[in-house]
């Protein structure tokens, strides 16, 4: 069976199966034993890359492999961390850590299973190679996390689940009204056979209309913006990280939002094809969408009140870079690939250990959590390297890969951009350092109840910060040869 | 096409929730009745199933569990909608006009349609309070999209047509069983009560 088939039918199957489940510890099995499967099966596809299937419908490319390894890997940590996090979360009764009430979690079986399902549509994401499936994909990935982010049964939660339904499905029929405008654009170049594979029409795409391809790329760019969460469509994004459970977080942040931007990539990479007027075009757009998001992203976390709110609004602020770093070409383009492992493996930790964190204060206040390092050691300690991985700090890949994007900026010439790029930089770094710092620091405020931190809680985000470290001090010759290539077909140098 | 444009007007300028899902359910039929110029029998007969007899059922359903009857005070008045909506037909037939000439469709009216349709839509989602009301709005502006689709694209597979109907199903079906919780945990959907998350400690 084709390799990139049995990527996307393994974890779909699996996740159906897990709705008729009901022994908890078989579902918490089936979850890992899915999660290490699919790892494995990715990691397969870079030593054996499999035959496009359906036409070329379905293939895995360079960035589409690259995007679902990130994709898998942030899925296996989750799903480890997830097994301690269902234990803690017995069923029964739970009582609400902000106002006090009480409610049910929704059923193991359901949640593993949109789990496995999320998986397998994220999976299909990445192997459309065909506008029309992206879109199918893309939309299946909002329905299959909807009823994540409803774990807890409470009014907060429900609240963030329909912003997210309805604001994300609303973005993306826009994606789809793009669909049809580029298949307008296309319709000098296919005659009879099925258009919107982007193979073909990056080949043929000076011949496209160049007015309808603009019309197109400004739907899709806001369309799958939304999801992606650039401001000033990003509403949804902070109420949802910080309503849904903290794995389901890591999850969205580290693996979703890089989803939505593939499908910007995709339109991009066709735009960047059709000359240098459309690639112009769509990258001015892409850096002014950009530097919005980081400045509202900034405004935001200097007056931030709510740790979790405060992580999201730092994934607004680094889809913002990538965003920038597509946009502004040359070596930035390099850079923003980078960054987008960097930044999914350092936010993806940060939130596992907002969870921890979450778990035994029984707080989302950055006001009411102190002595992190005390009560918590490791935690603390892992909740310390994630700020310094997530603000740009030498010597963690992020740094690096920001240094690559202001370097584009400035070789392009654009000093302006550079400047304001710095700026708000150094504005963030500002507001998340006033707030990491004191809850790392100082004693505990109130009794603390310490619960001891287990395995599942600890390994699996320091694995990803110790990864996000790795690729500070040594990028791997093949990566770095990948990054490159990608970095070209990207309209990058 | 006209039946279309006084289905629009219908759904900003009824207050009765049952009306509008009429007429979105019409709309839903009349745009499966253009792939059959096109000799598309599967979809027209898809989206005609479901378009007009599946999402009239959920939207019924839900309208029962949640017990609303009409949209109470929207943000904007019903006669102040119907005029929003007779500018909104004229600026999509504008916009319509001033686009670069298109390959022969099915009907010169679709383009302007098509838009009026989407613009519907959208201010249907940000003008009412109601749940319910804000999924029929959705269903309008994917209507609009799909006329767009339908009427410029002579060529798009099947496939995909398919795909793209089945995420819109399991969308309404999922929105669905979040009214009926949104109905269980306020007593009404009213989304005026979706407003505790915010930036701001309360």
């Amino acid at each position: 069976m084709n390799l990139t088939l049995a990527l996307f039918l393994v974890p779909a199957v699996a996740g159906l199966a897990a709705f008729a489940i009901r022994s908890n510890r078989v579902l918490r099995f089936l979850l890992v034993g899915t999660a290490v499967v699919h790892s494995g099966l990715t990691a397969a596809g870079w030593v054996y890359p499999a035959a496009p299937v359906f036409g070329g419908w379905v293939h895995l490319d360079d960035l589409g492999r690259l995007f679902l390894s990130l994709t898998s890997a942030l899925f296996l940590a989750a799903s480890v961390y997830a097994v301690g996090y269902l234990r803690r979360e017995a069923p029964g009764r739970q009582t609400d850590v902000e106002e006090g009430f009480l409610f049910m979690n929704a059923p193991e079986a359901t949640f593993v299973g949109c789990l496995l399902l999320f998986l397998s549509t994220m999976t299909l994401v990445s192997a459309s190679q065909h506008f029309g499936l992206l879109w199918i994909a893309v939309e299946a990935t909002t329905l299959a996390s909807a009823p994540l982010i409803y774990y807890h049964r409470h009014h907060r939660s429900l609240e963030a689940t329909w912003k997210y339904l309805l604001i994300c499905s609303v973005g993306i029929a826009l994606a789809l009204l793009g669909n049809f405008l580029l298949t307008v654009a296309a319709t000098p170049l296919f005659r009879n056979e099925s258009a919107l594979l982007l193979g073909s029409l990056v080949k043929d795409a000076v011949l496209l209309d160049p007015r309808w391809l603009k019309a197109a790329f400004i739907f899709f760019l806001v369309g799958y913006g939304t999801k992606m969460g650039l401001a000033p469509m990003h509403t949804w994004l902070p109420d949802a990280h910080s309503e849904a459970p903290s794995v389901v977080s890591a999850l969205l942040s580290g693996a979703l939002l890089n989803n939505a931007l593939l499908g910007i990539l995709r339109a991009h990479n066709v735009c960047v094809a059709a000359g240098p007027g459309m690639k112009a075009f769509s990258s001015d757009l892409l850096v002014l969408f950009g530097l919005v998001s980081m400045a509202v992203a900034a405004v935001f976390i200097l007056k931030q009140m709510d740790f979790k709110r405060m992580l999201a609004y730092s994934s607004v602020e680094h889809m913002g870079i990538l965003a920038l770093g597509i946009g502004l070409g040359g070596s930035a383009v390099f850079g923003a690939v980078l960054h987008a492992i960097n930044h999914s493996l350092t936010k993806a930790m940060l939130f596992f250990a907002a969870g921890n964190i979450l778990a035994v204060y029984r707080t989302k206040s950055i006001q009411d959590v102190r002595g992190l390092l005390r009560v918590l050691p490791a935690t603390g300690t892992l909740w310390l390297m994630g700020f310094f991985a997530i603000t740009g700090s030498p010597p963690f890949g992020t740094f690096f890969s920001e240094l690559m994007i202001l370097k584009g900026a400035l070789d392009a010439g654009r000093t302006f951009v550079a400047v304001a790029y710095l700026a708000l930089l150094a504005l963030i770094f500002i507001g998340m350092a006033a707030s990491f710092l004191r809850m790392a620091q100082g004693t505990a405020p109130k009794p603390i109840i310490r619960t001891g931190e287990c395995l599942s809680a600890i390994v699996p985000p320091a694995v990803l910060v110790a990864a996000t470290l790795v690729l500070g001090l040594y990028v791997p010759p093949p990566l770095l040869a990948l990054l490159r290539r990608l970095a070209q077909w990207l309209g990058g140098a | 096409m006209v039946c279309l444009v006084l289905s629009n007007l219908m759904l900003v300028g009824s207050s009765r929730i049952a009306v509008c899902i009429r007429f979105v359910a019409l709309q839903g039929v009349l745009l499966g009745l253009l792939p059959l110029a096109l000799h598309h029998w599967l979809l027209a007969g898809a989206s005609i199933a479901i378009k007009g007899t599946v999402f009239p059922w959920l939207l019924f359903r839900a309208m029962r569990e949640a017990n609303v009857r009409r949209e109470v005070e929207p943000y904007v008045g019903f006669s102040t909608s119907l005029m929003i909506g007779v500018a909104a037909l004229g600026i999509s037939s504008w916009i319509a006009s001033r686009l670069p000439p298109l390959a022969p469709s099915i009907s010169p009216m679709i383009l302007p349609v098509a838009l009026f349709t989407m613009i519907t839509g959208l201010f249907l989602i940000v003008s009412r309070r109601q749940a319910l009301t804000q999924v029929i709005g959705y269903l309008a502006l994917e209507n609009g999209v799909f006329a767009f689709g339908l009427g410029l694209v002579r060529e798009a597979p099947v496939i995909v047509e398919m795909g793209i109907l089945l995420d819109i199903f399991v969308a309404v079906f999922v929105m669905g069983i979040t009214i009926f919780h949104i109905s269980r945990e306020f007593d009404q959907i009213d989304t005026e009560q979706l407003t505790a998350l915010k930036d701001t400690p309360s």
